[in-house]
């Protein structure tokens, strides 16, 4: 994966100031993030909402009681304890990226949903490139105290055109016993965009965080891990990724668990389209208590346009009595399963689309049906792309 | 009205159907029985256009129409419909999405619902296509699609294959549905053309035409159950001494 040269960037954007009225907003720059699954309207403001441009927040409030959605810096200054929760779950001097986003001291949302509140509507935030040849340095922390629920949309995107930028965003999530979050993040960048998205979960004792993470756009280059440590007994970590990689766009994507507590349990499940790209599709379960259990599961499917795939699926098994599988698949659409179609009455066109949707459609357990829809609407959205 | 004329047929390299010739008239159902490999299924694919059957010669005409040429999805949409025996599992895709594509413009809730209570799978809406179903339940599902798909001309290989008592039954009705056989004749359009190995189906359907098929060609043209008694006594041997 191409090595990013940070230093030819500039660190992005003017500062802007505080928006209280979000329908100041320019109309192109609201569609750009209702594309991303962020809605400008007054309900889903109060439910929770965070919108960052380049390097500056210019938005976050809530009406939702027992959560609360305010910048990294906010929180810090309102909670001393904050700072403990800062690069534990993601290492500063991880990698160059991650040390950048130190360097620069990079903003971004704190948001915190109370013990036993159990949130009933998303949380949306934006985190918004609009100025080229920048970086955009984001840190999110994100705690769910014991006993809540919490379930937060983010959408990323750009309008940056061709000059192009990259984005690097650190996200610490920690999961409380008992808590759960549900995290759908939906990336649409401009097809110049490096994207480097550094994400670390630790989930306590019957804690739950699902990951679903779309992206079905242009982008020059884009590499993520994304690693949990499922800490206490019971835990669980769930990954869904959905791509597609049109022509140009370099992927390198995966999940990683570590599932260190008995009765931890972890699902992993990506679907990879190239109608030209290329995707590294990788996925990691590591097993290191007893009566643990992972699977996971990464299938591919290369469209015409000479795209290539390749699926990396690990496990590692440290302990007697575990249970780790995985299944890993690329091909091409069957004929026959277009054949079966068509023989309904559908064109080829049409019985591909059907097949290609049903293939991105993953079931994805405890997600609210708000979600889902935002999910299957980006999947509906990108058809045209695809075919 | 279907007609198919000294059609000869190949797969790759190899001729299987050599100068078949079948008339099936509007609102009439038939049957084909024959051993394995005799070309049964070939036929069943060819009248349905599917584009590993190479018609070397002759035609089919459907409603007067010659549909040789055609595509498999245009013959479709003109009216032919098939039930496959070993349909494939399509990922991703549930049968809900393979009922509304049959119903096209009639699709709406009230009638995937009415169609899938009829075929008792009201449960499998939201299930995979084809994954993980018994045979009975493929039989189901793929009879549920042609009462949403309503064709003029079905096509059923083996309806009753792997099927047990209670199931054939449904079937059965499905089928009698299917093939309008609740119209008075006169207003009945619907045709059939099923393939058999049991005769188990003839309990359920009225079919006016038996044929039997050996090694590609058609021998023996007459009443299915008078066709079925010869061959449940004497074997397709006699239908092959019959011929000569």
């Amino acid at each position: 994966m191409q090595d990013i040269k940070l230093d030819n960037y500039v660190s992005g954007g003017k500062e802007i100031p505080y928006l209280d009225d979000l329908s100041t907003l320019s109309p192109e720059d609201k569609a750009r993030m209702l594309e991303v699954g962020v809605v400008l309207d007054k309900e889903h403001q109060e439910s929770g909402t965070f919108i960052q441009m380049d390097n500056t927040p210019v938005h976050a409030c809530t009406a939702q009681k027992g959560v609360e959605v305010m910048t990294i810096r906010q929180g810090l200054e309102k909670y001393a304890w904050l700072s403990d929760y800062l690069w534990k779950a993601v290492g500063k001097d991880s990698d160059k990226y991650t040390a950048h986003v130190e360097a620069k001291q990079g903003n971004g949302y704190f948001i915190r949903v109370l013990p036993g509140v159990k949130t009933e509507y998303p949380v949306q935030s934006c985190l918004y490139m609009t100025k080229g040849e920048s970086v955009q340095d984001v840190h999110n922390i994100i705690v769910a105290e014991e006993g809540a629920e919490l379930h937060i949309i983010t959408g990323c995107t750009s309008s940056v055109g061709k000059e192009g930028g990259v984005h690097l965003g650190v996200s610490e999530f920690y999961i409380k016993k008992g808590a759960r979050v549900t995290f759908t993040m939906i990336h649409r960048w401009d097809p110049e965009v490096m994207v480097r998205p550094r994400t670390g979960v630790i989930v306590e004792e019957d804690g739950l965080f699902l990951s679903n993470y779309v992206l079905l756009k242009p982008v020059r280059s884009l590499q993520m891990y994304p690693a949990a440590w499922c800490v206490g007994k019971n835990a669980t970590a769930r990954f869904n990724s959905i791509l597609i990689a049109t022509p140009g766009s370099e992927m390198d994507v995966g999940s990683k668990v570590f599932l260190n507590a008995e009765g931890a349990r972890t699902e992993i499940i990506s679907r990879a389209i190239t109608t030209g790209g290329n995707i590294t599709a990788r996925g990691y379960i590591e097993g290191n208590a007893p009566e643990v259990k992972g699977h996971l599961e990464c299938r591919g499917l290369i469209l015409d346009g000479g795209g290539i795939i390749y699926a990396v699926p690990e496990l590692k098994g440290a302990v007697p009595g575990i249970d780790l599988s995985h299944e890993a698949a690329v091909g091409k659409i069957a004929e026959e399963e277009v054949e079966y179609l068509m023989a309904r009455g559908l064109n080829r066109a049409e019985a591909t689309a059907i097949i290609v949707r049903g293939f991105l459609r993953v079931d994805i357990e405890g997600l609210p049906p708000v979600l889902s829809a935002e999910i299957e609407r980006a999947v509906k959205a990108s058809e045209q792309d695809v075919m | 009205m279907l007609e198919i004329k000294h059609l000869t047929v190949a797969v790759g390299k190899e001729e299987i159907l050599h100068d078949v010739n079948m008339t099936i008239s509007t609102g009439e159902t038939h049957v084909l029985f024959g051993p394995n490999g005799s070309g049964k299924t070939t036929l069943l694919m060819t009248i349905m256009g599917f584009p590993r059957y190479k018609v070397l010669k002759g035609k089919i005409l459907f409603d007067g129409k010659n549909v040789t040429n055609l595509s498999l999805d245009e013959r479709a949409r003109l009216g032919m419909g098939m039930s496959f025996q070993r349909p494939p599992v399509v990922r991703g895709v549930t049968m809900r999405d393979m009922v509304t594509a049959c119903l096209s413009e009639r699709a709406n809730e009230e009638n995937i619902r009415q169609m899938t209570e009829k075929a008792d799978l009201v449960h499998f809406l939201e299930r995979e296509i084809n994954y993980g179903f018994s045979g009975g339940e493929i039989k189901r599902s793929e009879l549920l699609q042609l009462l949403a798909q309503k064709p003029l001309l079905t096509l059923l290989d083996e309806p009753e294959s792997g099927v047990d008592l209670v199931n054939i039954a449904l079937i059965g009705k499905l089928l009698n549905e299917i093939l309008g056989k609740d119209c008075p004749i006169r207003d009945r359009r619907a045709m059939g053309l099923i393939i058999t190995h049991t005769g188990h189906i003839l309990d359920y359907v009225n079919a006016r035409t038996g044929y039997v098929m050996l090694k590609g060609r058609i021998v023996c043209e007459g009443d299915p159950h008078e066709i079925l008694r010869t061959i449940k006594e004497k074997g397709y041997r006699e239908c092959a001494i019959c011929r000569i």
